[in-house]
């Protein structure tokens, strides 16, 4: 009698080993993709919600009268000054200090922002007095309607020095 | 009922409980005699997993009372610390386990280092113990803004602060560490989760793999003197109870020190944060202050980016750089490479702390050279300079004391691992306000 076992064909070897690393390795990859879409939903999820302080977009400062020549108002809830120059422009100087980003005080007596934790300092305008600061204050943009000063804290505007282009005029 | 008697007493029951119990069973049964002397590897390895033991039992305590939103995060720690009976003392035991686990680990990582225990099939086991640092580190870091205090707040405001010089993406970065523009409630739910969850897990799992590798390379490396033949079959002992005994001792000494620690000082609570107001001058947890101390030598993308980037890639290349003959076992692995590790160690003792003087009251690259950009000026060139010195050092020890490529590496590394100490040092205790140069002993 013969053995029929024998006699069907036997896939080679060569076919089988292939097939079963081929699905060894879709499971591989597979596992892979699992793993990716998962730190691609933590990225998700970690991606900045909207601030509540850009959000809320123009804040209304006041009537221009109310600021005097050569002052500087502080607004904690926007976190920037209003600052207002000797020649009666306006400009919106951010608080938060260029070098590593620690809120800078101005120092009305000695009529500059110094920074507290690595002694950054600023002129009235925002220009770097003294470093480590790499780069002058930056900017929010001001519109002035009607007499109102208002400032843009939703849009925030880097700058290395000071230029006469960035005062806002009545 | 355990299968495995508790008090073993025969050689064979002591073979038994090693084979069966749930904690034991991925360690050997026997080990050769001569790994097992304290002094060959201090025990820094089961140090560093004690204290994740500990900051893990603390840290699910602390986690019953830590309210993680900026309105309430400081006073649950004032409210743990008042009205929670030995909440102040788990606080502390979690606070110094942390800090110790920081400076053991770089202690178990000079060890490795200076028993040449990378070799061969410890290889890949050096790389997970970067990764293991770097997820500790982060878990400190992490941690450290929880108190919501002062000195938390601002800590982490200037090192999220530094990711802003990375060039191109660094205001993405920085937006995507502090969930948004400033650091708020968005900052703190995410690193609270961090450090309660994504951390702790991913340190338990490498930690599972870093003790199987030192298992799979059968054990920590065998010393042996040079002059001995390395063929010969070290004697062994039994894991239990010569091995076991040491461990337990090991880990209940350094428990007692935690304790010690914690019972006599207080890990502190600043003033709650105030976002409107910071602190002078504002340093970064200890653990980074060499960074800071970069920062203040060296162009920002140099200090944040390039030079511990380098150091980074230096630190995990070791295992895998070409080696006349790998040597490994014992500590320096030779005189030679004994005399070049402490000529490279006490150089950077001498010359840190002028390069720091030099660079702060004498130096002004960008002055000198006047024509080249900050990042040239500031930071390629003197990053160049520091790299001469070094290779330098590195000559001059290696004409004084020869040796081989491992020998010359332990001159390199020892050099690097001080300065890097000596610039920590200067961090926390030389920088005043407005990170000026000063005594510690004189406000
Ligand atoms: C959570 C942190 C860590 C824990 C709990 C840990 C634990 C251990 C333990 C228990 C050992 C056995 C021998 C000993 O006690 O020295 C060991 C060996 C080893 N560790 Fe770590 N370690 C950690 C971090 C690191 C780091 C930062 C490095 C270096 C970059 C490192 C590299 C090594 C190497 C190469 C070995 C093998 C040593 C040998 O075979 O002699 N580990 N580790
Ligand atoms: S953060 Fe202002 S000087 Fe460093």
């Amino acid at each position: 009698m013969v053995d029929r076992r024998d006699e069907r064909p036997v896939p080679s070897q060569d076919a089988d080993t292939s097939r079963r690393s081929f699905l060894s390795r879709l499971w591989l990859g597979l596992g892979g993709l699992a793993i990716a879409e998962y730190v691609w939903l933590m990225v998700e999820f970690l991606r900045p919600r909207p601030d509540p302080l850009e959000a809320a977009g123009v804040l209304v400062a006041g009537p221009v009268e109310q600021f005097e020549l050569d002052s500087v108002t502080a607004f904690p809830a926007g976190r920037f000054y209003l600052t207002r120059l000797a020649d009666g422009g306006f400009l919106a100087v951010s608080r938060e200090c260029t070098h590593l980003g620690c809120t800078v005080p101005w120092m009305a007596d000695e009529g500059r922002f110094v920074c507290p934790c690595h002694s950054s300092a600023y002129d009235i305008r925002g220009d770097v007095l003294s470093p480590p600061a790499p780069r002058a204050l930056d900017l929010h943009p001001v519109r002035i309607e009607n007499g109102i000063v208002k400032v843009d804290t939703g849009r925030t505007r880097k700058r290395r020095y000071f230029e006469a282009s960035q005062v806002a005029r009545v | 009922m355990f299968g495995t008697p508790l008090t073993p007493r025969t050689e064979r029951e002591q073979k038994r409980v090693v084979l069966n119990h749930l904690l034991l069973h991925n360690r050997p049964v026997r080990l050769p005699e001569r790994t097992i002397a304290f002094r060959h590897t201090f025990g820094l390895g089961g140090m560093s997993a004690t204290l994740v033991g500990l900051l893990i039992l603390t840290g699910v305590l602390l986690m019953f009372v830590y309210e993680p939103s900026p309105d309430r995060a400081y006073g649950s720690i004032e409210a743990l610390r008042r009205n929670v009976r030995f909440g102040g003392l788990v606080r502390n035991v979690h606070y110094w386990s942390a800090n110790l686990l920081v400076f053991i680990m770089f202690l178990h990582l000079l060890r490795t280092f200076f028993t040449g225990a990378f070799h061969g099939t410890r290889q890949f086991n050096w790389v997970i113990g970067v990764l293991l640092l770097l997820v500790v580190l982060a878990a400190n870091f992490t941690g450290y803004l929880l108190p919501w205090d002062q000195l938390s707040f601002w800590a982490i405001t200037i090192v999220t602060g530094m990711l802003g010089y990375v060039p191109w993406i660094g205001d993405g970065l920085i937006r995507l560490a502090r969930g948004g523009a400033e650091i708020g409630s968005a900052t703190l739910i995410n690193f609270y989760t961090f450090h309660t969850t994504v951390i702790p897990v991913t340190i338990v799992g490498l930690m599972a793999f870093h003790f199987w590798r030192v298992r799979k390379a059968g054990g920590v490396v065998i010393p042996y003197s040079p002059d001995e033949d390395p063929a010969e079959k070290p004697e062994t002992v039994l894991f239990v109870p010569s091995l076991l005994v040491r461990e337990f001792v090991t880990g209940l000494v350094l428990v007692a020190i935690v304790m010690v620690l914690a019972v006599t000082f207080d890990a502190g609570l600043d003033a709650a944060a105030n976002p409107g107001m910071s602190p002078n001058p504002a340093k970064a947890p200890w653990y980074f202050l060499g960074l800071q101390e970069l920062l203040l030598h060296f162009h920002p993308t140099w200090a944040v980016v390039i030079l511990p980037g380098l150091a980074l890639l230096g630190l995990i290349a070791i295992p895998y750089l070409r080696y006349d003959e790998p040597m490994e076992g014992a500590w320096f692995v030779s005189e030679t490479g004994r005399s070049l590790a402490t000529a490279g160690a006490l150089a950077a003792v001498a010359l840190t702390p002028v390069w720091v003087l030099v660079d702060e009251y004498v130096a002004d690259w960008s002055g000198w050279l006047p024509g080249l950009s900050p990042g040239l000026s500031e930071g390629l060139v003197p990053a160049v300079v520091a790299a001469g010195i070094t290779w330098a050092v590195i000559r001059l020890a290696g004409r004084q004391y020869g040796g081989n490529r491992q020998e010359t590496l332990q001159a390199a590394f020892a050099f690097l691992a001080t300065a890097l100490v000596i610039l920590t040092a200067v961090g926390v205790w030389f920088r005043g306000e407005g990170m000026a140069l000063g005594w510690p002993w004189t406000p």
